[in-house]
C-alpha cells in the first residue's frame, strides 16, 4: 500500500495465504451425504458458519461449509477443508489443539509447520487476541462434529 | 472560562486545551498516536473526574443516609448534591432523579416495574398495559431499550409493534405519528440513534403519544452527553442515560422519571435504603427517588459523574453540539464519497448527531476494524447491540466513528483516509 508506514503491522495477520483463501473459500457448499453437522456463531461478530463433515472409516474423507464472516474466519474455513480431509479424525483433533494452543500463546509458542499445515500461516493471529475466535470458529465447529460422531 | 466561550463552537486551540485534560489520550497503545473515535461506546475520562472522585475516596468517603458521624454526613452532601447537579443538567427536579447501574438497568427498572405493577392488577390507569394494548419501539433500537420492553409485551399479553426502518436505516415522525394508535399504550425510542446518528422528534412523539394516554420512555444515552437536553420540555415520562458516555466514571446509570410516574410506579428492587417501616410481614416504601434505589450506589463514581457534567457545563453543551454536528456531517459527507463505502443513516446534508456508521463493501466489519486499529483509530465495528437494524440493512456488522469534545477534524480526517484504503488492501473492487 502506498502512503503507509514502511512497516505494515498488519502484514502478520494477513498472510498472503489468508488473503487468498479469504477468495478462494474452498469447500464452500453443503456436503452431501455428511455424517455431522455444526453450526457455531460468534456472537460478538456475528461470524457464523455450519460446516458438515464425512469420514471414510477413521480417515475425513470430505469437509464442506457454508457461513458468512470476517477474512479470517472464512480463510481458516477454507484452509481447514483443504488441508483436514486424509487425516484420520485423531489427526485433525491433533491439528486442532496445536492451533488453539498457537493463537492462544499470545506469540509465546513456535508454530509447528508440519502439525499444522497450511494453517501455520495463522500464527500471527496469536498476537490479536480479539481474532483469535475468528481464526478457531471452523475448527472449533469440526471438533464438536467429530465429538458428536464419538458419541454415536 | 468565559460565557462567551460556550455560546462559540470549538476552536482548534480550545480542543488542544481540553485534550490535555484527558490523560489517556496522549497512550499510543498500539505503538502509534491514538485516534479515539469510539466515545459513542465509552467516553475517557479528564483528570478533573479522575480527581474529583480521588477527593472523594481518600477525604469523604462513608455510607450515605445512616449514620449520625461527620464523615456520613459529608458523604451524603456530596451524594446529594450530585444528584442535583445532574438534575439541573437535564431540566429535572432532584427527586426525579435516581441512580441505577447504568442505561440499560435503568431501562429495567422502567420495565420492570411496569410489568410489577400489572403482575398487582394495576389500580392505576396510566400503569396498565394487558392482551391487546400495543407497546411501540423503533426498529433501530438498541437492545437495551428494545428487550425491556419485548419481554413487557410477553408477560403483560401486549403486542411489540416497531416503527420500520428504510434502507438507511431511518425513520420519519410521519412513520411513528402513523403507528401510535388507541391501543398504544408505551412508546419506547432513542433520542438519538446509536448507529445512524438520526435525531428523533421526541417532542411530538410525546405530544402524540400522551394524546392516546401512552407512556414515553426515552433512551437518551446517544443525546444527553452530547447536546442540551431539557427532559421536562420533551415531554417524555421516563429517560436513561449512562455515566460512561459523559465523560463520568462506569458503573453508573441515571433514570429520569416524572414527579408523576415516579409515584405511581412499584419499585422492581427491594431491600435496604428505600424503605419508611418494615415489619415481618410488611413493608412501606420511601417516595422517589430512594424507592427506586435499593442497596448502597457506587457514591464515587456518582461524584465522578456530577464532576463530569461540570466539565461538560463549562465547555458548554450547545458548543459541544455544535462541534460534533460539524464533525458527523463531515464524516458523512467523506464517507459517502468513497468509492465502495455505503454510508448507514441520514444523508450527508440531513440532520445527524457526531457520529456516522458506514457498511465497506465485501469487506467484513471485522478486517475493516483491523486497518484502522493498525492506523491507531478506534473504532467500534460490530452490531452495535443492534441486531435487527443491522438484519434490516442486510449486513452482520458496520464500522461507526463516534465523536465527542475532544475530536479534531484531523482525527475525522485520518478515518476517512484509512477507510478509503481498506478495499484495496483486501484486493476489492480492483
Amino acid at each position: 500500500m502506498s502512503g503507509q508506514a514502511p512497516r505494515d503491522p498488519l502484514a502478520g495477520l494477513y498472510q498472503e495465504l489468508i488473503l487468498e483463501h479469504a477468495k478462494r473459500r474452498s469447500g464452500e457448499g453443503v456436503l452431501e451425504p455428511a455424517d455431522a453437522e455444526r453450526f457455531l456463531r460468534n456472537p460478538t461478530c456475528g461470524d457464523e458458519i455450519r460446516l458438515r463433515v464425512r469420514l471414510d472409516g477413521e480417515t475425513v474423507d470430505a469437509v464442506g461449509w457454508e457461513g458468512q464472516g470476517c477474512s479470517i474466519s472464512q480463510a481458516s474455513a477454507s484452509v481447514l477443508a483443504e488441508d483436514v480431509p486424509g487425516l484420520t479424525a485423531a489427526g485433525a483433533r491433533s491439528r486442532i489443539e496445536a492451533l488453539r494452543e498457537l493463537l492462544r500463546s499470545r506469540g509465546s509458542v513456535e508454530p509447528d509447520e508440519a502439525l499444522l499445515g497450511d494453517a501455520v500461516a495463522f500464527a500471527g493471529v496469536a498476537r490479536f487476541p480479539m481474532r483469535v475466535k475468528c481464526a478457531m470458529l471452523a475448527w472449533v465447529a469440526l471438533e464438536e462434529a467429530l465429538d458428536e460422531l464419538d458419541a454415536r | 472560562m468565559t460565557t462567551t466561550s460556550a455560546e462559540a463552537t470549538l476552536s482548534e486551540e480550545r480542543i488542544e486545551l481540553l485534550r490535555a485534560d484527558f490523560p489517556i489520550l496522549a497512550e499510543q497503545p498500539g505503538g502509534v498516536p491514538l485516534v479515539y473515535l469510539d466515545s459513542g461506546a465509552t467516553s475517557q475520562q479528564p483528570r478533573q473526574v479522575l480527581e474529583a472522585e480521588w477527593v472523594f475516596r481518600t477525604q469523604r468517603n462513608a455510607a450515605v443516609h445512616r449514620g449520625a458521624h461527620t464523615l456520613a454526613a459529608l458523604a451524603t452532601d456530596d451524594y446529594e448534591l450530585a444528584r442535583e447537579r445532574i438534575a439541573r443538567f437535564v431540566g429535572a427536579k432532584p427527586t426525579e432523579i435516581s441512580w441505577a447501574m447504568n442505561a440499560t438497568d435503568a431501562l429495567n427498572t422502567v420495565a420492570l416495574s411496569l410489568a410489577e405493577a400489572n403482575r398487582a392488577g394495576a389500580t392505576d390507569p396510566a400503569l396498565r398495559i394487558r392482551e391487546g394494548d400495543e407497546i411501540l419501539v423503533t426498529e433501530a433500537e438498541h437492545h437495551a431499550n428494545l428487550l425491556p420492553w419485548q419481554r413487557l409485551a410477553d408477560e403483560t399479553g401486549a403486542t411489540l409493534r416497531w416503527i420500520e426502518v428504510d434502507d438507511d436505516g431511518v425513520w420519519t415522525l410521519e412513520d411513528a405519528l402513523a403507528a401510535i394508535t388507541e391501543r398504544t399504550r408505551l412508546v419506547a425510542i432513542a433520542h438519538v440513534s446509536n448507529v445512524t446518528g438520526l435525531i428523533a422528534p421526541v417532542e411530538a412523539i410525546a405530544r402524540a403519544a400522551h394524546a392516546v394516554d401512552a407512556l414515553v420512555v426515552l433512551d437518551a444515552c446517544q443525546s444527553v452527553p452530547h447536546r442540551p437536553v431539557d427532559l421536562p420540555a420533551l415531554g417524555v415520562d421516563a429517560a436513561a442515560f449512562s455515566s460512561h458516555k459523559m465523560l463520568g466514571p462506569g458503573g453508573v446509570g441515571v433514570l429520569y422519571l416524572t414527579a408523576q410516574l415516579g409515584a405511581a410506579l412499584p419499585p422492581a428492587r427491594v431491600g435496604g435504603s428505600m424503605i419508611t417501616t418494615v415489619t415481618m410481614t410488611e413493608r412501606d416504601y420511601l417516595p422517589a427517588p430512594q424507592r427506586f434505589e435499593a442497596g448502597t450506589q457506587p457514591v464515587g463514581a456518582i461524584v465522578g459523574l456530577a464532576a463530569a457534567v461540570d466539565y461538560l457545563e463549562a465547555v458548554g453543551m450547545r458548543a459541544i453540539e455544535r462541534h460534533e454536528v460539524a464533525l458527523g456531517e463531515r464524516l458523512a459527507a467523506g464517507a459517502a464519497a468513497i468509492d465502495g463505502v455505503r454510508l448507514v443513516g441520514p444523508r450527508p446534508g440531513s440532520e445527524r448527531a457526531g457520529l456516522a456508521s458506514v457498511i465497506v463493501d465485501g469487506v467484513h466489519a471485522h478486517d475493516v476494524g483491523q486497518v484502522l486499529d493498525a492506523a491507531g483509530i478506534a473504532a467500534r465495528v460490530g452490531h452495535h447491540c443492534a441486531q435487527p437494524l443491522h438484519r434490516r440493512l442486510g449486513v452482520a456488522a458496520t464500522t461507526r466513528a463516534s465523536t465527542y469534545l475532544t475530536t479534531t477534524e484531523a482525527e475525522v480526517d485520518r478515518f476517512l483516509d484509512v477507510l478509503s484504503t481498506v478495499r484495496s488492501y483486501f484486493g476489492v473492487g480492483r
